[in-house]
């Protein structure tokens, strides 16, 4: 089996402990949560850093969902498995409850991070996506106190984040607003796979129009995973099928999808808008209460 | 006999043919599993293979300086090292040579280039990194079309003379007559398919432990091989090592499929890095060396052509196949057929004329292409004639079940011999056909496609009918590397009455210690858990050519029938001789021979044990204890056979298959233990569905192997198949003592037509009459679109 | 670097590199063969093992991590007066063949019913979705699962 090549092992016991880790350490350490993303890197050797710096012990600290100040708190260290099973998550954003359900496996989601899979940036990151569409914000921490950045703004290109190198992402925060309905969609070509294509989407309905709306796109290329040119055209509008099919297509045209062997681009393309589409019925269903 | 004849043991398992749990399962449930990788000998030494980045390349240079430096590393060992032992080539089983470490150039990315052996696996690996190779690319041949364009780059430039890609053209049947039958046909049907490469897979990857003893000059070598014997004749022919004093040992392996057949570099660099050190080298390939290097399957281009009366009568089918081997010619099959036993294309329906011809090409890409159960290409055999049935359906606009049943072979015309020369032994096709039908309920399955049609959903239903020839064989006609495929047994009743049965096959899970021990229970009457089954060890066992193309049963089961049954008749003239009478006065029930007439005089066989080992007087010319051996050599294959059923739904949307129903009905004669044997069947069934629907091993235009990975090279889960439903009906083999034949394979090779029929009878409304597997959603949704792709390029 | 953790109910410490992988600690440094492994991508699952009392793939955790922690191994299943009925359900109901990716079946399964006593077809599907069998078409599985919640122990765990 592939093994990783040597480095050096610290556990941080707090999160101000790992920041002065990662502040005395260097560029070339790391931190490892879940590590389904950092360590298979390892052990191809595709990812080499001299340090590793352990924030599991972190779980007491920053393992949480909470309601707090009229937004949904998820600290950075709640396991996937946690945020699928959380029953307050499905409340207030079922988007992440879907996309939970089928990001990797029950056995990885069993250590995986959210807090990880944001900050490995992978251009397929459901998460990433799903907190575009949920306009969340994102807490980052460093020596000198916190700072938050929108979700939206998080990630700067592929596997690259604006969290500095001695910085941490402690917490995700999703405004909870009313008429909130959500749904996310995803193509896979197989349990487990990364997606050929995904679409979150929440919207806040006032009435019957969409008050304000969020579409996020998962592994096509979207820049920071979102399509404004789609939530522009709904803003305002009702959920007509004509207006969720100009979403959608709209969403088909502004994201960049790259052929791979899950399928050509344009059939990434079509998925994009087909999802969309799908996601947004499913969101707007639940906005008015209808279980979908 | 009927499963209420059959006794019981104190037990609770059946004397002879029935369910039983397995007696192997203890060790494994505990996890006391004794895999290769959980072999551990004192001063044990770990090995690594550098591999070659490219797929055509020259080696300017190797520098293994500062790997050998290393302060865990043992040796480094080269193809130039190699070369001054004359073993840097070997032979494949196909008369061809491959490389066990690049001298001149490497072929296929992935090949070997050096082998390290250090102190532990971690080390081993490291040291890889500190050989320093300098290579010059070279075009690579990647597009099988394009190996033999003129001006291609030689990638056998090894074989002196070499001056294209070619490896052999091979045909069967009469071209003459069944040109004729074409030319005069109402309707011709043409489809060109690929059958995608493909890997086995295995759970275990392939590895081994090789010890040679400088004591003793003995080399022992646990290594997770199907063919144990085989191995160890090529190790003394290759390596010039005295084969009495070469032990394999198969221990407990986790899976083989095929991919366990070939002998790997690997295991020749763990001997040579044994005999280099002194000490017992352990090499276990990883998860993408297994994808890139080891015995892939399928890769075949084939051309089916199909001709038919107006009213759906099969005249003659005629296939033009290009066989892509990779660099080397490694395939694992009997001498005389270098493309296997495609050449059963004819499938199960009654024509009078086929021809085929196979030409076989080097690419640059790893060796191999028998394995994954393909029972030497009758997957793809059968999947070529399932599918251009279904496409002769689609052109008569004829139901396919009307179609096959229509041409299917009738009882009464066995045995057949189909127009390429296979003598089919036994079969009752239609009476399987309309059982499948029956439990799929398939009347009601078309209204309900026909409902969903007018509703513009997609729904398809896929058959698929196959026969396969399993248990390779006669031994004037099958050979591998001169071998001829008989296989030993040999039985052995202990005085109390206990017994050992010495398999030459061995097994990778298909529960052999039980269904052997029930084959020796049914006839001479000893519980199955009386009975221990040794395998895979060759010091131990007698010689056979291996577990593989479900030749166990066949072969091996047929040799434990055979004797089994010189014990039983043994035991009756030491009965005689105890009970002082004729052998003839004496019938036998239930594990003993009484009195005919006065069934309180007997001896139980484990009575007649003891007599034999005891001071009783034996007739003249009868010999003591109670043992037998026997050599079997099959007078043919025998040939089970299926219909299977595929239900699917397609996502109008997004392309994506959901498989709802599978019915599956075989027939393999009788079932020695029916749970092993529909354990067997369910794990076949899932193999059809991910070579049908994600599995393939796909090649960028530099030659990259897009499938290295479990990421990339995907099977099925639990969630993407459905629960099975099976049938059963019983042609006994007239030919075999038991009526058994083989079973291992006739799911893999059944299954996936009738789901890729099924997917394209979903996407009728379309008008697209095929798509290449694997049938992912991006291929289904571009087959909507009219544009399905190459599944065996990188997608653009 | 010095790891200690309690494997099957038993402390155990040794010396290694910190980047020695769970699966290698458990298998090379400790003997138990138990566990396997069958890929480099954290796909299989050959390599599940209880760490914390939740299943997680151990090809893909450090020993590092689970020094101070509990793990448990298929060698850690069976009961001082006999087989868990999860073993016991597998050889039932044919649910292994080759039995390689069994052990980490049977850590699932056992979890999965600590959890939820029944399940339905589907969440026993789902709760081994991780998890690659190449032998069993992963019918007799579920009815090996199946027949584990049937036959529940007396004393059955519900934490």
């Amino acid at each position: 089996m592939q093994t990783p090549p040597p480095f050096d092992y610290e556990r941080a016991t707090s999160v101000e402990h790992a920041i002065a880790l990662l502040e005395r350490l260097g560029p070339e350490a790391r931190l490892v949560a879940g590590g389904h993303s950092l360590l298979p890197m390892m052990k191809l050797r595709l990812a080499r850093p001299e340090h590793l710096i352990d924030i599991n012990d972190l779980v007491s600290q920053l393992a949480y969902v909470r309601v707090e100040s009229n937004e949904l708190r998820i600290g950075a260290m709640t396991r996937h498995a946690d945020v699928l099973a959380s029953a307050v998550v499905r409340e207030h954003m079922a988007m992440l409850v879907d996309a939970e359900r089928v990001i990797a496996d029950p056995i990885v989601r069993n250590r995986g991070t959210i807090g990880g899979s944001l900050c490995q940036a992978d251009p397929s990151e459901d998460l990433s996506a799903a907190f575009s569409a949920a306009k969340a914000t994102v807490v980052i921490q460093s020596a000198s106190g916190s700072r938050n950045v929108a979700a939206r703004e998080l990630h700067t290109g592929p596997y690259e984040t604006v969290v500095g190198p001695a910085e941490m992402l402690t917490e995700v925060r999703i405004p909870i607003r009313p008429g909130c309905g959500s749904a996310y969609e995803k193509v896979e070509r197989r349990v487990g796979d990364w997606a050929v294509a995904a679409v979150g989407v929440c919207v806040w309905m006032q009435g019957a129009t969409i008050g304000d709306i969020g579409i996020g796109l998962t592994a096509v290329g979207a820049t920071h995973f979102c399509c404004p040119e789609a939530e522009d055209a709904l803003r305002g509008k009702e959920p007509t099928e004509e207006n969720i099919a100009a979403a959608a297509a709209l969403a088909s045209q502004h994201c960049n999808p790259q052929a791979d062997q899950r399928g050509p681009a344009e059939y990434k393309r079509h998925l994009a808008g087909e999802l969309t589409a799908r996601a947004l019925r499913r969101a707007v269903a639940r906005a008015a209460g209808k279980d979908a | 006999m009927t499963a209420t004849e059959v006794p019981m043991s104190a037990a609770g398992n059946p004397i002879g043919f029935g369910r039983m749990m397995r007696k192997e399962d203890v060790r494994f449930v505990r996890g006391k599993g004794n895999y290769v990788d959980d072999v551990n000998l004192p001063g044990m030494l770990h090995g690594a293979i550098l591999r070659s980045p490219y797929a055509h390349a020259k080696i300017v240079s190797i520098d293994t300086a500062a790997a050998e430096a290393h302060p865990k590393v043992k040796a480094v060992i080269t193809g130039a090292v190699l070369d001054t032992l004359k073993l840097a080539w070997m032979p494949t089983l196909s008369y061809d040579t491959q490389a066990v470490l690049a001298t001149d150039k490497v072929r296929f990315q992935g090949q070997e280039v050096a082998f390290v052996v250090a102190d532990d696996r971690y080390a081993a690996r490291d040291a890889l990194e500190l050989i320093d190779v300098i290579y010059e690319p070279l075009p690579p041949i990647i597009d099988a079309k394009r190996a033999m364009d003129p001006g291609a780059a030689v990638i056998r430039d090894d074989k002196e003379g070499k001056t294209d890609n070619h490896i052999y053209d091979w045909e069967a049947g009469d071209q003459a007559a069944t040109d004729a039958a074409f030319a005069s046909a109402d309707v011709v049907v043409v489809q060109d398919m690929l059958y995608p490469r493909s890997h086995p897979a295995p759970m275990e990857t392939c590895g081994t432990v090789a010890h040679m003893d400088k004591v003793t000059g003995k080399l022992t070598l646990w290594s997770n091989t199907q063919a144990p014997h085989a191995h160890r004749t090529v190790y003394a022919l290759v390596a010039g090592l005295p084969e009495h004093k070469i032990q394999v040992i198969s221990p407990d392996i986790g899976g083989g499929f095929g991919n366990k057949v070939p002998i790997y570099p690997g295991y020749v660099c763990s001997i040579v890095g044994s005999i280099v050190t002194g000490r017992p080298v352990k090499w276990i390939e990883d998860r993408s060396e297994n994808l890139m290097s080891t015995g892939f399957a399928r890769d075949y281009h084939m051309r089916g052509e199909i001709a038919a009366t107006r009213d759906g009568k099969i005249l003659g089918v005629r296939v033009n196949v290009l066989a892509d081997h990779g660099a080397f010619n490694a395939v694992a099959q009997p001498t005389n057929y270098p493309a296997g036993f495609f050449h059963i294309f004819t499938g199960s329906y009654d024509y009078p004329v086929a021809h085929c011809k196979v030409t076989a090409v080097y690419t640059n890409k790893a060796p191999g292409g028998v394995a994954y159960a393909c029972s030497f290409r009758i997957t793809e055999a059968v999947y070529l004639i399932e599918r251009v049935i279904d496409c002769l359906a689609d052109e008569l606009k004829m139901d396919p079940a009307e179609l096959r049943m229509k041409n299917l072979l009738r009882p009464e015309q066995f045995p057949y011999t189909t127009p390429t020369g296979w003598e089919y032994d036994s079969g009752d096709y239609p009476r399987a056909l309309q059982l499948a039908l029956d439990i799929a309920g398939y009347p009601a399955l078309r209204a309900e496609q026909a409902e969903k049609r007018a509703n513009g959903e997609l729904m398809g239903i896929g058959l698929s009918f196959f026969t396969e020839g399993v248990g390779a064989g006669p031994r004037k006609h099958m050979d591998i590397l001169g071998l001829g495929m008989a296989d030993g047994c040999e039985l052995r009743v202990h005085p109390t009455g206990k017994a050992q049965l010495r398999l030459s096959v061995q097994s990778q899970g298909q529960g052999h210690e039980t269904t052997f021990a029930q084959i020796v229970a049914q006839e001479v009457g000893i519980p199955p858990e009386d009975v221990e089954v040794i395998h895979g060890d060759t010091d131990n066992t007698p010689f056979g050519l291996g577990t593989y193309g479900s030749r166990s049963t066949p072969v091996s089961g047929a040799a434990a029938a055979v004797v089994a049954r010189r014990v039983r008749d043994k035991a009756r003239i030491i009965a005689a001789a105890a009970l002082e009478c004729s052998p003839d006065d004496l019938e036998w029930s239930s594990g003993r021979w009484s009195v005919k007439g006065d069934p309180e005089k007997g001896k139980t066989i484990q009575e007649i044990a003891m007599l034999s080992h005891s001071n009783l007087e034996l007739p003249d010319g009868v010999e003591g204890h109670l043992d037998a051996q026997a050599v079997y050599n099959p007078p043919n294959l025998t040939y089970p056979f299926g219909a299977y059923i595929c239900v699917v739904d397609v996502d109008k949307g997004t392309g994506q298959v959901k498989v709802r129903r599978f019915i599956a009905v075989d027939d393999c004669g009788p079932r020695i233990n029916p749970t092993i044997v529909e354990g067997q069947i369910h794990g076949g069934l899932v193999d059809g569905i991910g070579m049908a629907l994600m599995e393939a091993i796909a090649f960028d235009a530099d030659g990259n192997c897009l499938g290295g990975s479990f990421m990339d090279y995907l099977l099925p889960t639990a969630m993407e198949v459905p629960t099975f439903e099976l049938g059963e009906t019983v042609t006994p083999s007239p030919h075999h003592p038991l009526g058994c034949k083989g079973v291992g394979e006739s799911a893999t090779v059944g299954s996936p037509a009738a789901v890729v029929n099924a997917v394209m009878d979903a996407l009728k409304p379309y008008g697209v009459r095929h798509a290449d597997m694997p049938l992912t959603p991006a291929q289904v949704w571009m087959t909507m679109q009219g544009r399905p792709f190459r599944t065996d390029m990188a997608i653009e | 670097m010095q790891i200690t953790m309690t494997i099957n109910g038993d402390e155990v410490s040794r010396d290694v590199e910190a980047r020695v992988l769970l699966v290698h600690f458990i298998r090379d440094q400790v003997g138990l063969t138990g566990t396997h492994w069958g890929c480099d991508t954290s796909n299989c699952g050959a390599c599940v093992v209880w760490l914390d009392g939740t299943p997680v793939k151990s090809c893909t955790v450090l020993a590092a991590m689970a020094d101070g922690r509990e793990v448990r191994t298929v060698e850690g299943m069976e009961h001082a007066d006999g087989l868990d009925p999860v073993q016991q359900g597998f050889m039932e109901c044919h649910g292994l063949q080759c039995g390689f990716c069994t052990p980490g079946m049977m850590l699932t399964t056992r979890w999965l019913l600590d959890h939820n006593p029944d399940p339905s077809e589907g969440e026993i599907r789902e709760a081994i979705s991780g998890q690659l069998c190449r032998c069993t078409g992963y019918d007799n599985i579920i009815k090996s699962v199946q027949w584990a919640a049937a036959h529940a122990r007396e004393e059955a765990v519900t934490s």
